[in-house]
């Protein structure tokens, strides 16, 4: 049964066909617009029509107007947890917070113009969490992580978790609004391990 | 005047700076913009874009003044409150920009390639022109209510696709426009962001266009936010007037059925 739910959905992400967060977008409509998309952009750089491409968790995200069914966003939370995560080549995965607060403060990268290549991708953390209290310029689309550390401790298993969720957010929460920066190569590993640091490090002003 | 709009700055920089505070922080940014509002740089781009409105140009040697922006040939009062409209000359829904530029290759044989590529978004040289007309047109339904026709299949239609393109998750962030404009309340940083699924919402992210924007020093059109979204989201540049900016417009203009177009506004 379970396996026929799964199969479904799957045959529904590739059709868009016969299930029910589909009802909002018709076959029609999905065609049309996937048209505009076809015609609308210009300046491509070398790889960037991928861009235009969606993978199976993006049509599904769409498809479900961002809130999938239970089945649906099992089958998302699983199929992200099928993708390899990639660590730091010494297997540290706390590294320097204040490396980690520059990257939460960065917004470089992956822009049509972002072409400096000694220049590092920032995360751009803070343009939607509060992390740091002292730090008054915050977004709030996500949770605040201010005191992350301090709640939750760093456990093996809880830094295991904090980079596992910033390097794929949708292999726990289908549809987040949050980048999976691992995932889709928008920081590296090293960089990811200051993030986990600047939020669980004890020293790291996140936990004072 | 913009030693007055300098004053101004000063003043609204000065009350909001030290006042971050959470719960002040909206009330602040308001009196920001209600101190920017007195003495809008744009009215330079309106009265410019006036002037090149009724000057003969092009290989034509023509006017604008017999261009139809959907009420008749020349009528400006209230048109761009009804764009996008469907235009059977062309079969196309068209916004005001894409019609702008469809009646100064019609009407005055002028070259439009400039405006493509970015173009129009520069603050000099071919193709710079455009914001200034449009801030003209767009100023004639200032104070009135968008009121776009979406019983015409067309603008349905291509309402829907709009609403899909809105939705549409793509690119190495997984961004759609919803991810950042689908809630009440929401901030990137300290920017407050309209939720665009709400006419209320798209009534301070969409009628208050075109705009002069302090940080850039420009005016500002609903073609180049459009861009400029898409731009944040990683995506390759959206060709100007192009069919999905005008789906997302039809659809954001039709959420805002109804309510009040602001225009020429200044924002930050």
């Amino acid at each position: 049964m379970k396996t026929y739910k799964i199969a479904l959905i799957a045959a529904c992400a590739a059709t868009l066909a016969a299930c029910s967060s589909t009802d909002k977008q018709s076959a029609d409509v999905y065609q049309a617009a996937e048209k505009a998309v076809a015609s609308s952009f210009q300046n491509m750089q070398p790889g960037w029509d991928k861009r235009l491409v969606q993978d199976q968790s993006q049509k599904m995200c769409t498809a479900a107007r961002d809130k999938p069914s239970k089945a649906e966003g099992e089958f998302i939370e699983k199929l992200n947890q099928s993708f390899k995560v990639q660590y730091p080549a010494d297997g540290k995965l706390i590294g320097d917070w204040k490396k980690g607060e520059s990257i939460a403060q960065n917004g470089y990268g992956m822009r049509v113009g972002d072409n400096n290549p000694s220049r590092e991708n920032g995360g751009n953390c803070y343009a939607c969490h509060q992390i740091q209290k002292k730090e008054l310029s915050f977004g709030t689309m996500g949770p605040t992580l201010a005191g992350y550390g301090k709640v939750r401790g760093n456990s093996d298993a809880i830094v295991k978790y904090t980079y596992d969720k910033i390097y794929n957010a949708q292999a726990f929460s289908a549809c987040s609004n949050m980048p999976r920066f691992g995932h889709n190569g928008i920081l590296s590993p090293t960089q990811i391990s200051h993030l986990v640091a600047l939020l669980l490090d004890p020293k790291s002003p996140v936990n004072q | 005047m913009k030693k007055k709009l300098i004053a101004s700055l000063v003043t609204a920089i000065g009350v909001i700076v030290p006042a971050m505070a959470q719960d002040k922080s909206d009330a602040d940014i308001a009196a920001y913009r209600a101190a920017l509002q007195d003495g809008n740089p744009a009215e330079l781009w309106e009265l410019k874009g006036e002037s090149l409105w009724k000057t003969k140009r092009g290989s034509k040697n023509q006017s604008l003044e017999t261009c139809d922006l959907g009420k008749g040939p020349g009528k400006l009062d209230g048109a761009y409150a009804e764009l996008p409209r469907y235009f059977a000359d062309t079969g196309k829904v068209m916004d005001l920009e894409a019609r702008l530029i469809h009646c100064m290759e019609t009407i005055q044989g002028w070259d439009t390639k400039p405006y493509f590529n970015k173009g129009a978004f520069k603050s000099k040289g071919p193709g710079s022109d455009i914001a200034a007309i449009a801030t003209f047109v767009a100023a004639q339904s200032n104070g009135k209510k968008f009121n776009i026709d979406l019983n015409h299949p067309a603008t349905k239609s291509t309402f829907k696709v709009g609403e899909q393109l809105f939705w549409r998750r793509s690119g190495p962030f997984d961004f759609s426009c919803a991810t950042c404009h689908s809630e009440d309340s929401k901030r990137i940083r300290l920017q407050g962001l309209p939720n665009l699924l709400k006419a209320e919402g798209a009534a301070s992210g969409v009628a208050t266009w075109p705009a002069y924007r302090v940080s850039q020093s420009e005016v500002r059109t609903l073609q180049h936010r459009m861009w400029d979204c898409y731009w944040q989201m990683r995506h390759p540049d959206v060709q100007y007037t192009s069919e999905a900016v005008t789906a997302l417009l039809t659809y954001l203009v039709g959420t805002g059925n109804g309510t009040e177009i602001k225009s020429p506004y200044i924002k930050r």
